[in-house]
């Protein structure tokens, strides 16, 4: 009597799970249709179409190459801002550190409307600063640097820094040479993941982007709600599936790289110096 | 080496504690002066607001552990073919944005949705909630599944499994298991999961944006005042006072669970 009774809780719980996944993947499933249906109250028996994807490359380009550029820019400065905080984070473990982690949470803890907000109340009447693309690109690395610097950190918390440090240094390794030779080659995973995080994030982020947009600064996401809210079904549905195209490899990757948890230590493999990934400084 | 964090620090100051301090006094400087920070119980309007969003929230946050819950324990329980395609699909969702989610809702839910067109065939009516509260609740729980997922399954691998077994073996049944085991070992996971949660619900912006203007939560309800309004002491007011909301839950939450908690979106 037991064990059809955990199987039917297994057939059960089977069942939920799938009906979870249905309720995530059918809209969006739904959606790529209706983006490339002649007409998607008439149903799929009225054709397939690109006629909609090329309507939103014709109308709303700019808002995917804006989107783009501020999303590396961002990726750029978190990588500059956000690394050399992540190793001091790391390096420093007291109550300072901690306190300054708890800052740099803030700015996600806040509702994007609110740092929206402020940044215009304070920067806004800045004509030129107010109107230009620089102005949405620092609310986005307000949002994303957290995700940089705990990113980078939980790597570098992981590994014993301070004795391969101590290591290098005995043999007369600088501040510098150890530095690039021996935190960036190790904390890679952690600069891989928070940039594909970084990059994400920017390239979705809505909340403090609509306040802060101009009619000439509009990103992608502003772009979609434009066309959901004043367009038909279906160009918003093809406009949807182009930002489908640029998200969903990123969130494979991130889903990829966080798949093996396991730290290398440059010990175990002494060619990884000679592959890192592109670093800061190659990026000046 | 403190003179690495400079650039950081510099931007920060900059760009967030200096204009967090001008939306405090921005928020007082309007025709009501700084009764506009006590508004928000005050005037029956932002309150009603206030306790739809509460409500959204809170529901939201039942709906997306109780899924989650059931959904990650599962999958990570048991290994089968297919169980990485089906985490991966359940947490793909992660970084879709709020406009997104509000357009996928209006695939589900809206006037050409999915459940409007099978409750039609089913019993002649058509279901359409995808622009009230009931929609935007929907919206919510979508996008906190992935994020609760995976929470909750990185904390069941940490759970011993032993533990479960033990219990089964001196007679509990599987429901016992699960409240007295699985439950009380995955508490912490469930609260910083719940508190993000509930604090990215309160301060969502881009799917209430999507479904419609006229769902009467508090970010929709800054919005209005902002633009339509021009009142933007009013809105540095609730808006200084949603993110005080969203910090203090994330603050409860960290010390109740004793980890790093954060929220996004």
């Amino acid at each position: 009597m037991f064990m059809p009774n955990r199987k039917i809780l297994f057939r059960l719980q089977l069942a939920f799970t799938l009906a979870v996944c249905a309720f995530l993947v059918v809209p969006v499933v739904l959606s790529i249709l209706a983006g490339l249906t002649v007409n998607y109250f008439a149903g799929l028996s009225s054709g397939l179409t690109l006629r909609w994807v090329f309507a939103v490359w014709d109308g709303y380009r700019d808002t995917i190459f804006l989107s783009l550029g501020i999303a590396l820019a961002c990726l750029l400065i978190t990588l500059l801002l956000g690394v050399p905080t992540a190793y001091v984070l790391a390096r420093s473990r007291n109550r300072m550190s901690r306190l300054i982690e708890e800052l740099l949470v803030l700015p996600i803890a806040m509702p994007g409307l609110a740092t929206a907000l402020a940044l215009i109340a304070t920067y806004g009447t800045l004509g030129g600063f107010r109107t230009s693309w620089a102005f949405i690109l620092i609310g986005h690395v307000l949002f994303t640097l957290p995700f940089m610097v705990r990113s980078v950190l939980a790597v570098l918390s992981a590994i014993d820094l301070k004795t391969l440090e101590e290591g290098a240094a005995s043999l007369g390794a600088g501040f510098r040479q150890r530095f690039f030779d021996i935190v960036l080659p190790n904390c890679r995973n952690g600069i891989l993941a928070g940039s594909l995080m970084v990059v994400t994030l920017s390239m979705g982020e809505f909340n403090m982007t609509w306040l802060l947009h101009t009619p000439l600064t509009k990103t992608l996401p502003v772009g979609l709600a434009d066309a959901y809210a004043s367009l038909r079904l279906e160009i918003g549905s093809a406009y949807t599936l182009i930002f489908f195209l640029m998200i969903v490899p990123l969130l494979l990757a991130m889903q990829t790289i966080s798949r093996p948890r396991t730290t290398r230590f440059i010990s175990d493999d002494p060619d990884n110096t000679l592959d890192i990934l592109p670093v800061p400084e190659t990026k000046k | 080496m403190m003179l690495l964090l400079l650039p950081a620090a510099i931007f920060f100051v900059a760009f967030f504690v200096l204009p967090m301090c001008r939306l405090f006094l921005v928020g007082g400087s309007g025709t009501t002066g700084w009764a506009a920070y006590a508004a928000i119980v005050t005037d029956t309007g932002h309150f009603n607001a206030l306790l739809a969003t509460l409500g959204v929230a809170a529901a939201t946050t039942v709906a997306a552990l109780l899924i989650s819950g059931i959904a990650g324990v599962f999958l990570q329980r048991h290994k089968f073919p297919g169980n990485t395609a089906l985490v991966a699909m359940l947490t793909l969702p992660l970084a879709f944005p709020g406009v997104v989610i509000g357009f996928m809702v209006i695939m589900l839910a809206g006037r050409q949705g999915l459940i409007g067109v099978i409750t039609q065939a089913l019993t002649g009516d058509k279901l359409v909630f995808a622009y009230s509260l009931a929609g935007l609740f929907m919206g919510y729980v979508y996008f906190s599944i992935p994020r609760t997922i995976l929470t909750v399954m990185s904390a069941t691998e940490k759970l011993d499994p032993r533990l479960e077994e033990a219990a089964r073996s001196l007679g509990a049944s599987p429901w016992r298991v699960m409240i007295d085991v699985i439950v009380p070992g995955l508490k912490p996971a469930f609260i910083s999961a719940g508190a993000i949660c509930f604090a990215t619900a309160v301060g969502a912006f881009g799917t209430a944006f999507t479904l419609a203007t006229r769902i009467n939560v508090l970010p929709m309800v800054i919005y209005t005042e902002f633009t339509l309004s021009a009142n933007i002491a009013m809105a540095s007011a609730l808006s200084f006072v949603l993110g005080a909301v969203t910090w203090l839950v994330l603050a409860l939450a960290r010390s109740a669970a004793g980890s790093t908690v954060a929220a996004a979106g």
